[in-house]
């Protein structure tokens, strides 16, 4: 019987809501609610050089904020809580083709965009993981990071030229970018999306990371619980179907806002 | 089949309350002032600075005679005597049990306010002390109601009846207190099929009605089959019922919750807690009761 106490199937997420571009001075930035649970996630795109071992690709940078959830998280409390789930996220991203880092580079080994993604918890409501991967493909596709050029000049020497028009900027492809769906084992079934309560009940659960086309990029346990392996095939495979129902439905999103533009009012982040 | 729904946020505006209340109410936020009649006695929420009575909770004010004080809109659980709580064991100590009912101060049950299983009264001795685990543990839930209060504001709970006890397959509901009306009686059983108890404390618990209502050992055996799935849908929807009357600050008793229920039955369970939805069974459930009144 596929019934939750709140009138979900087992496979059913809660209502979300999605807006890119609250933030006005990041490059990118967007707002997920889900259910009770809200995170804004701001982008910025500054200049740095490459990492020596991959000289020719820029990179992304993971910072994470939960401090303005509860009074035990507050100051130092919510800094185990952020270092895990930048942890995480930096695992996800971790693979080759999530996210295009060559064109992330304006000089080989000198010059790339640096991408720093900065996570604030603003309610944790059950299932932060997926709220937050949400996120971070909403954000990365609202990031517009502007054109420069690079001059030569005589001794050599290499200027970098922002171009004048601020309209002027390239848009990063996120069909690949992965979404994480966050399976809790619950007696003998598993559940996705779990609220506070179901995620208090439940031992065990598996993080996967899944792309639009359904390939799944990362896996991670957490919870001190253990599971079957043939439970794990289980979720893996339910994994898979509700991401690429959660990317279908994500993308529709993010069309709908683009193209509705500047016409429709935004709600911002506050209230 | 998976179902994912996203959308994008929108401002909702507030439901609008049309309903002409009797009387203005006076509402003040902290730091407001009431009074600068330096007449009235000061009661809870006031405070007196530069002859000025100022309000230091948010809240509604209230005038007995002299007396002004701020009854605040969302605050602990006060203990009143009578009071009909759901509270949750927290800790299992010498001669009695801590429990957190959503008040300033965990609530106390002590051994002798108990009934033992059976309904036998007896006193309780080092053996019934030894064994108070036996009887409820830390994290079993409970349905008491309120001797007496301490003087530090603790209250002191008693299960001196069987129709109190450990509670048994359900689901809790946290409230307000200040949304729970105050009425002769707070165990309900709703004709749509399932039981309700509305804690004072703003706990409040749905469980399916028991077939045999006496054979109740003291409430203290637990019924642990399989609930079955009609059942469970009836307290899935109540449960949705009460947070969608909960949203827009709707009073709860016995007859809100059924119009609210049986307004949201055209809808899907899942359905009633998206704000459209909630907005409409709201509506038409605040209608139905605009229209008992009168």
């Amino acid at each position: 019987e596929d019934l939750r106490v709140d009138g979900r199937g087992c496979e059913d997420y809660r209502c979300a809501e999605v807006e890119t571009d609250v933030v006005s001075n990041t490059s990118g930035s967007a707002r997920v609610k889900l259910g009770e649970t809200d995170i804004l996630i701001g982008i910025k795109a500054e200049m740095g050089t490459p990492k020596l071992e991959k000289p020719d690709e820029g990179y992304l940078e993971f910072f994470v904020d939960c401090s303005s959830n509860s009074p035990e998280l507050e100051g130092r409390g919510g800094e185990e809580l952020g270092t895990d789930i930048a942890n995480t996220l930096y695992r996800v991203f971790s693979c080759e083709n999530s996210v295009d880092l060559k064109s992330l580079c304006i000089n080989p080994k000198e010059h790339c965009w640096v991408l720093y993604v900065d996570v604030l918890l603003l309610e944790c409501g059950g299932n932060i993981f997926d709220a937050i991967s949400i996120a971070v493909k909403a954000a990365l596709f609202s990031t517009r990071i502007p054109k420069v050029r690079v001059l030569e000049d005589e001794e050599g020497t290499k200027e970098i030229e922002l171009s004048d028009d601020p309209y002027d900027c390239i848009r990063l492809n996120v069909d690949e970018v992965p979404c994480i769906v966050t399976l809790s084992k619950i007696g003998y079934r598993h559940v996705v999306d779990a609220t506070l309560q179901e995620e208090a009940c439940s031992l065990a659960s598996l993080l996967i990371s899944v792309t639009s086309k359904g390939a799944i990029t990362s896996m991670k346990k957490v919870g001190k619980g253990s599971l079957d392996p043939e439970s794990i095939f289980e979720m893996m495979e339910t994994g898979q179907r509700v991401g690429k129902s959660l990317h279908i439905a994500l993308q529709k999103i993010l069309d709908e806002e683009e193209s509705s533009g500047a016409s429709r009012p935004k709600v911002g982040f506050l209230g | 089949m998976a179902a994912v729904t996203m959308r994008l946020p929108a401002v909702r505006p507030p439901l609008d309350s049309s309903a002409p209340r009797g009387g203005e109410k006076h509402l003040v936020a902290p730091g407001d002032t009431i009074t600068t009649d330096t007449g009235y006695m000061r009661g809870h929420g006031t405070y007196v600075e530069d002859d000025k009575l100022i309000a230091s909770v948010a809240g509604v004010v209230e005038r007995v005679n002299k007396l002004v004080c701020v009854r605040a809109l969302k605050a602990r659980y006060n203990g009143e005597i009578g009071d009909i709580v759901v509270g949750r064991i927290t800790e299992v100590q010498q001669k009695r049990w801590k429990v957190e009912t959503n008040s300033r101060l965990d609530s106390v049950l002590l051994l002798s306010s108990i009934n033992l299983p059976g309904g036998e009264l007896r006193r309780k001795s080092a053996e019934d002390e030894l064994a108070m685990r036996d009887y409820l543990q830390e994290g079993d839930l409970i349905s008491a109601e309120v001797q007496s209060i301490f003087s530090d504001g603790a209250v002191s709970l008693h299960t001196r009846s069987l129709k109190y006890g450990k509670l048994g397959q359900g689901v809790l509901v946290q409230v307000s207190p200040s949304l729970v009306k105050r009425q002769k009686t707070h165990f309900h059983d709703l004709p749509c099929g399932a039981s309700v108890i509305l804690g004072n404390n703003g706990f409040i618990w749905i469980y399916p009605t028991p077939e045999q209502k006496d054979d109740e050992a003291g409430g203290y055996t637990a019924n642990l089959e399989p609930v079955p799935l009609s059942e469970r849908e009836v307290i899935s929807r109540l449960r949705n019922c009460i947070l969608a009357l909960v949203t827009h600050k709707i009073m709860l008793f016995d007859t809100s919750i059924l119009y609210c229920y049986e307004a949201s039955l055209p809808h899907q369970i899942k359905d009633i807690l998206k704000p459209e939805v909630t907005e409409e069974i709201v509506l038409e459930a605040r209608q139905r009761l605009l229209d008992l009144e009168g």
